[in-house]
């Protein structure tokens, strides 16, 4: 599903840095993998190289066979096919929680008004707030925000969803009620790739565990690997830090 | 807004509040004081006559013949004049007559003086600063729109046009501009035209073009930032449901920087209707323009130039009255 090759690119502002330094991942229609690392370490603008909201400097992806980085490539037909949750929700603050969800629709998918209300209706019931359809966001808790913000990606019928810590930004109180939404969306098949702090969702939920530092993949594996016998040093000394 | 933590006293209050009129008094009063000194003679009542007048019209008769009759209806008056093979009614309103019935009158003769009530010089020149703003703000932001979206573009033809074009415009006097259109463009354009023997461009249209092109590279600086000032998240959030720049442009990030550019832009075009002054230099007889001929012919100057500003001031204030009702209706949805 996710082909990654040698993916590498160099911030030069505010500083050299490299976030990426030959990252290769292969992810698998279906699977849930959790990137996890210090701050910094590159997981976020991985994530964000895998629907080109970021460029690498050199490297390949390709999704579903098609290459992400050729210049013929349509990139807003390639975005379409891959849904993006954020740390900041990032909803449309001038437009009601139903038109949030409703506007891709129209304009990318070319969906009539009716097949697009009732498919956003019944996204906001899969996530537990249709009473909330004609509000605007800023009326909205954080926790309902990023639930809606979860709809909003679903309703362009992604292949592939991608979180990039989509509860860091939360009340503790209302991580539950988002985590669950992703839980449900894991079980139903959903290829996800998370970037998260939230080590019990890894534990639970995912396929693969990917841990990443200064741009670079240090060690992959499965939940129980990674939580009973992590192997490389940096990764058991991150392990010890956030556990 | 006072500064919290910092109450004023009611006794202080009241103190000001007099103050400040009495200072208010004071200056007028000062001026006026001033006037008499140099025995100026105050006739406000010469004003109204060039914001509106009642004109004396001649009614006049075509051909020779007997005044058959007249007839009054209403306000209107007919009277009728018969020769011998014809009849002609003339109609006057709110006049006087100078004819009987039985007179004999030939071509040419004044049968009644007519009142009708017209448009003074102030006026005519009120409308027309009104009419050019009106399209130098509607030209402004349609240019200024597309510079502002071509200096944010990566497109570097786009990009050093439009800061081309906006450092040019906000480097030099307005004034000059002025002159570039009319005596520069003007006389080029007009002179071409007129050797292949076209229709030549009036003075008013490069008056406004001056204005229009001016203003444009002010709003294309404040659509820049209004755009530069929405949260990078709102472009990432559409484009990474698909949308092209196009789309993510009209349907997320301009309706949500337009709300915030409302009240620079309300800035611009006030100072906008008030350099519309300037284009009396080219012979384009807006307000200003208007009220240094009245004060020629009147000799009032101090009058008509404080009822030139108080004009402006109607103006720019129903502008900015207007504009923020706008905003609040925006704000509310």
């Amino acid at each position: 599903m996710i082909h990654v090759e040698n993916l590498s690119k160099t911030f030069f502002v505010p500083h050299k840095v490299k976030a990426l330094d030959n990252v290769s991942v292969h992810i698998n229609a279906g699977e849930v993998v959790v990137v996890i690392g210090p701050s910094g370490s590159g997981k976020s603008t991985f994530l964000r190289c895998l629907n080109q909201l970021e460029v690498a400097n050199s490297g390949k992806i390709l999704i579903d066979g098609i290459d992400l980085m050729h210049p013929k490539t349509n990139i807003n037909k390639m975005r379409a096919e891959v849904g993006m949750v954020f740390q900041s929700f990032n909803l449309f603050p001038h437009k009601t929680v139903l038109e949030n969800i409703t506007l891709a629709q129209l304009t990318v998918r070319k969906r009539t008004k009716t097949d697009a209300h009732d498919k956003a209706m019944r996204l906001l019931e899969k996530v537990g707030i249709t009473d909330k359809a004609k509000v605007y966001p800023d009326q909205l808790s954080g926790g309902q925000q990023q639930r809606v913000a979860i709809a909003r990606a679903l309703a362009m019928d992604p292949k592939i969803m991608l979180f990039d810590e989509p509860t860091s930004a939360l009340d503790p109180e209302m991580i539950g009620e988002v985590l669950d939404v992703m839980k449900t969306l894991a079980r139903e098949g959903m290829t996800m790739v998370v970037v998260t702090h939230e080590m019990g969702f890894a534990r639970e939920v995912a396929d693969r565990v990917i841990f990443m530092d200064q741009g670079a993949i240090l060690e992959t594996g499965t939940p129980e690997h990674f939580f009973t016998n992590p192997e490389n040093e940096r990764t058991k000394l991150f392990l010890s830090q956030i556990l | 807004m006072t500064i919290p933590g910092n109450p004023i006293k009611k006794s202080t209050y009241f103190l000001s509040v007099a103050l400040f009129f009495i200072m208010l008094i004071g200056i007028i009063g000062g001026i006026y004081f001033a006037t008499l000194q140099i025995d100026y003679v105050w006739r406000w009542y010469r004003v109204p006559q060039y914001f509106v007048f009642q004109d004396k019209m001649e009614v006049k008769s075509e051909i020779q013949g007997e005044v058959s009759s007249i007839r009054a209806s209403g306000e209107k008056t007919f009277i009728t004049i018969k020769d011998s093979n014809q009849e002609t009614t003339y109609s006057v309103t709110d006049g006087t007559l100078l004819v009987d019935e039985g007179n004999m009158v030939y071509p040419g003769d004044t049968l009644a003086f007519q009142k009708k009530w017209k448009a003074g010089i102030l006026m005519q020149g009120l409308w027309l600063t009104l009419e050019v703003s009106f399209i130098a703000i509607i030209f402004g932001i349609v240019i200024g729109l597309f510079a502002g979206l071509a200096r944010i573009s990566s497109n570097p033809a786009l990009k050093w046009s439009a800061i081309t074009y906006i450092e040019l415009i906000r480097g030099s006097p307005l004034l000059v501009q002025i002159f570039i259109w009319y005596f520069v463009l003007g006389t080029l354009i007009n002179t071409i035209l007129a050797k292949y023997g076209m229709w030549q461009v009036p003075p008013l249209w490069f008056g406004v073009a001056s204005l229009a092109m001016f203003t444009g590279a002010y709003v294309a600086e404040i659509v820049r930032a209004g755009i530069q000032s929405i949260h990078r998240g709102q472009s990432e959030a559409s484009r990474s449901l698909g949308m092209t720049y196009v789309q993510s442009m009209i349907h997320v990030i301009l309706p949500q920087a337009f709300r915030r550019i409302i009240p620079p832009l309300a800035g611009q075009f006030i100072s906008m209707i008030k350099d519309s002054s300037l284009l009396g230099i080219i012979a384009i007889r807006e307000l200003s323009k208007a009220t240094r001929e009245v004060v020629t012919t009147s000799l009032q100057p101090f009058e008509l130039w404080f009822v030139c500003a108080i004009l402006y001031l109607v103006l720019t204030f129903s502008f900015s009255m207007f504009l923020q009702y706008i905003e609040r209706r925006t704000l509310s949805q």
